[in-house]
């Protein structure tokens, strides 16, 4: 008997995609490397509200203290750009720990204004120039070009592999994670809280770690960001970018990895194909919202069920 | 005292805006459980509505200040009711049954369209308000300085709320709301027709936003296509504050919210007022969880 | 040995007793039926055990450790596992998984294992869905692992439930209703089930209202009305005891 053999067209659809940069201007490269990190902010976020089903509007504050930790430790300190992304995601990683802990029993939409709040908390924070070290509403700017083994990462074809292999590490730890007893946990919690807690998870403490977890991946996505701009300003992380990451999350598919990819494209490359409709661009893009969602309420690729590989152990011990 | 009073004075009326807004909120979570994104861009186009019959039609050219009020107060209402009712046919009724993270897109998508309808229709920059209505009159009272808008404004929302509530409480269409908010399939069983009740929702809630548009108009005199975020962000918060779906809860949530905001910037710092405002949310949500007059839900097991 | 103590615990939800002084014992390896009309507080008194409400009163006291403050995934861990009155399974997840969380205060994988899958992490997922299969077995619903949870028939449903309170591996298992919504062939496969349960060492205790099944499994019976115990015995001390029957019947219940 043959074992069944899982094979996900994803591993395809990256290798068209590691082919494209060189048949593209740089423009569009820019493209696919924005595309490539609201996908990797997605799919931290998806793990928050797809598959824990908590209400987060306000994962771009994650980001923001991702990308600041790198912008602030680079320019004041001149440590090297790429060793601060540990760093930039323990910072934003333990900012999500000491906010979270007290209101994480907060129920849905309760738990929506307080993590709109937190965004609008931290992006008023960067404006007033906490601690005198953000710069204000001009930001820092100046930030270093990453350096990997002697070589300087400049273009946007050059970032393209940077960004996009970061993705396919977020695709593989994320998919691990979900496939485990944690992510069954986290399903658990958004199936039924109450059931959850009869199955001995913790879930004040499991609801804390997936927004750790989140806010960790979304704080290192925060430094290749900064690195990639060279400059960063509060306005990058506005309730904004929350938007368009949860919609990208829901779009794709609330807990489906493949869908949240998909969603980026979308999301972020169809305001590119609109750009001949200039200034009517965003009433389009808005109106695609609403029509996307009533045609597709449960995103473009909803997830599939697991599976788990039994067959050897039907076959031994009882027949089916 | 004298400038405390004052500010206690703005806080009330910025606090009544804010409660008309978040009632429209709390009417809406009442009966979908759906956060209406959009409703503060419905709250912006009662602005512009305002704008439109003062400065392009011109209103107080022919009819006295008074009347002038009651009938653009009037047609702002209409004409965002009916914007209202039709953004529940189109974007959320064929949602009702889906998740509802994906109505709450949808509603971010609604109101991401309507702001840049407006901006299409008005132009990016902002516009101001003729100021003639209230000749910049005072009201003396108690030795204090009131300019007549404020007492106006605070003086429209109060009677407004009074007539909501007791459109709730004492009405048989009030009374199929409140049904309707409990448990849908139970209102149908008796003999509601939920449809209906959603669509009066979706009549009165916009109505109080757009009526909460033209009194910031009135009130600031400057409007822009971007107001109805920050003003919807923060009479959401005042709904949440009060205890979402909760009618009175959002009256003194916006009051309360209004307050808090005026006396953060008279005695805080204006640059850290909306940060004020969201702090004193999370310190009150620690405390309560479900909000001021929100009810504690002990789930069915 | 007694397993599980309740003693004297009153449960008040704003002004309405919904238990009142309740106290009983459940004798390790017995099967306990708790009865009762509707609203006499059965379901109640399941949460105050398994710790989703807190008594204002009373203790309860499992293998002699107090465990009324604890909280109910602790309690879980502690060797209580119950099943809902309304089927509570994760909709979304497979048949399979379902019982897999079951596993979960058994297990300790955690994020890192997840992440980097060592040996011995895959070794105890391994293991954990074979004792799944076998639950399921157990249970007789192992064709379906695959499915959706919320695709299985109410009575698959319930059984569902009881594979996936098997697997935190309790001493103590609470059935709230679980012939609700089952056929007679179906009820009758259950009594069976909960045979076998306790066969395997596990005490059982339950709330059910079709008085066949509570009549023929259970070996003690624990009656409760308006949130008191009105009585408690064999079941033949039950089915003669005059307070029971006025409880059931009304006041002509003479006859009987």
């Amino acid at each position: 008997m043959k074992r069944p053999v899982s094979f996900n067209p994803l591993w395809v659809f990256f290798i068209v995609i590691f082919a494209l940069p060189p048949l593209l201007d740089p423009y569009w490269v820019d493209v696919l490397n924005n595309v490539g990190l609201y996908a990797i902010l997605g799919i931290s976020l998806n793990l928050i509200v797809g598959h824990t089903g908590l209400f987060n509007l306000g994962h771009a504050a994650f980001y923001a203290i991702g990308a600041y930790t790198s912008a602030i430790l680079n320019t004041k300190y001149h440590m090297p750009i790429l060793s601060i992304l540990p760093l930039s995601g323990f910072t934003a990683g333990l900012f999500a720990f000491m906010v979270m802990r007290p209101i994480i029993h907060l129920r849905g939409d309760y738990l929506c204004i307080v993590t709109i709040g937190v965004g609008e908390i931290v992006r008023i924070a960067l404006v007033n120039n906490i601690f005198g070290i953000t710069g204000g509403s001009n930001g820092i700017f100046g930030i270093a070009r990453p350096e990997l083994f002697g070589y300087v990462i400049r273009s946007p074809h050059q970032f393209f592999y940077l960004i996009w292999i970061f993705l396919i590490i977020t695709v593989v730890v994320f998919k691990r994670l979900e496939h485990s007893r944690v992510g069954r946990a986290f399903n658990c919690i958004r199936d039924d809280e109450i059931a959850a807690q009869g199955c001995g998870i913790n879930v004040a403490s499991y609801k804390l770690t997936a927004f750790v977890i989140g806010a960790t991946w979304a704080g290192m996505t925060g430094n290749i960001f900064a690195t990639k701009m060279t400059i960063i300003s509060p306005e990058s992380f506005s309730f904004w970018e929350s938007v368009i990451m949860f919609t990208i999350v829901i779009l794709g598919g609330a807990g489906s990895i493949e869908g949240t990819i998909i969603g980026a494209f979308l999301i972020i490359g169809l305001p590119e194909i609109f750009r001949d409709l200039s200034s009517a661009r965003m009433l389009v893009f808005g109106l695609a919202m609403v029509i996307m969602m009533i045609l597709r309420p449960r995103g473009l690729i909803p997830p599939k069920l697991r599976s788990y590989n039994v067959r050897s152990i039907l076959e031994r011990d009882y027949s089916v | 005292m004298e400038n405390f009073l004052q500010q206690l004075l703005n806080g009330l009326s910025l606090g009544g805006i804010y409660a008309l807004i978040a009632l429209g909120y709390t009417m809406v979570y009442g009966v979908l459980k759906l956060i209406n994104f959009a409703h503060g861009d419905l709250f912006t186009i009662g602005a512009y509505v305002g704008f439109t019959l003062l400065v392009s039609v011109g209103i107080t050219d022919s009819v006295d200040p008074m009347a002038a009020l009651i009938i653009m107060g009037a047609t702002v209402m209409l004409f965002v009711a009916t914007l209202g009712v039709g953004l529940e046919r189109a974007a959320y009724r064929p949602l009702r049954h889906s998740p509802r993270l994906s109505a709450v897109v949808s509603a971010l998508g609604a109101s991401i369209f309507f702001q840049n309808a407006v901006m299409l229709i008005y132009g990016a920059r902002f516009h101001v308000y003729p100021q003639g209505l209230f000749t910049k009159s005072t009201l003396s009272l108690f030795g204090l300085y009131l300019p007549l808008v404020k007492v106006f404004v605070l003086m429209v929302s109060l009677v407004v709320m009074t007539l909501l509530y007791f459109f709730i409480q004492k009405t048989l269409t009030g009374a199929a709301i409140r049904a309707v908010a409990i448990d849908h399939n139970a209102a149908r069983l008796v003999g509601i027709n939920v449809d209906k009740v959603v669509t009066i929702v979706f009549v009165v809630g916009p109505a109080l936003g757009g009526l909460a548009g033209l009194m910031v108009g009135l009130l600031y005199g400057q409007i822009t296509f971007t107001m109805g975020w920050l003003y919807g962000l923060k009479a959401f918060t005042a709904a949440i504050l009060g205890g979402i779906g909760n009618i009175p809860g959002a009256m003194l949530g916006g009051i309360i919210l209004g307050i808090i905001e005026s006396m953060a910037s008279a005695y805080l710092s204006i640059a850290w007022k909306d940060a004020v405002t969201f702090v004193v949310l999370i310190l009150i949500l620690t405390i309560r969880p479900t909000g001021i007059l929100g009810e504690r839900i002990a789930e069915k097991v | 040995m007694i397993l599980l103590a309740v003693q004297r615990i009153t449960k008040t939800f704003g002004g309405l007793v919904a238990v009142n002084n309740v106290s009983f014992e459940v004798e390790s390896g017995s099967i306990v039926g708790l009865i009762g009309p509707n609203g006499a507080g059965k379901t109640t008194v399941f949460n105050i055990i398994t710790g989703i409400y807190r008594p204002d009163k009373g203790e309860i006291v499992f293998n002699g450790q107090s465990i009324t403050l604890k909280k109910s995934h602790e309690i879980v861990k502690q060797g209580i596992a119950r099943t809902f009155q309304t089927i509570r399974l994760f909709s979304q997840l497979s048949v399979l998984e379902n019982v897999l969380s079951g596993f979960h205060c058994r297990t300790k994988s955690w994020v890192f294992g997840a992440i980097f899958r060592f040996p011995w992490e895959r070794r105890e997922e391994r293991q954990k869905v074979e004792e799944a299969m076998k639950l399921l077995h157990f249970v007789g619903i192992e064709r379906y692992y695959n499915l959706p949870a919320s695709s299985l028939s109410y009575g698959n449903q319930r059984l569902l439930e009881i594979a996936r309170a098997l697997a935190t591996s309790p001493q103590l298992l609470i059935l709230d209703e679980p012939a609700g919504g089952m056929n007679e062939k179906e009820s009758a496969e259950l009594i069976e089930l909960i045979r076998r349960i306790r066969d395997r060492g596990i005490t059982v205790l339950l709330i059910e209202h079709d008085m066949n099944v509570v009549m023929d499994i259970c070996e003690k019976v624990v009656v409760l009305e308006y949130g008191s115990k009105i009585a408690e015995g064999t079941p033949e001390e039950i089915k003669r005891n005059p307070r029971v029957i006025e409880a059931y019947l009304g006041t002509d219940g003479e006859e009987r």
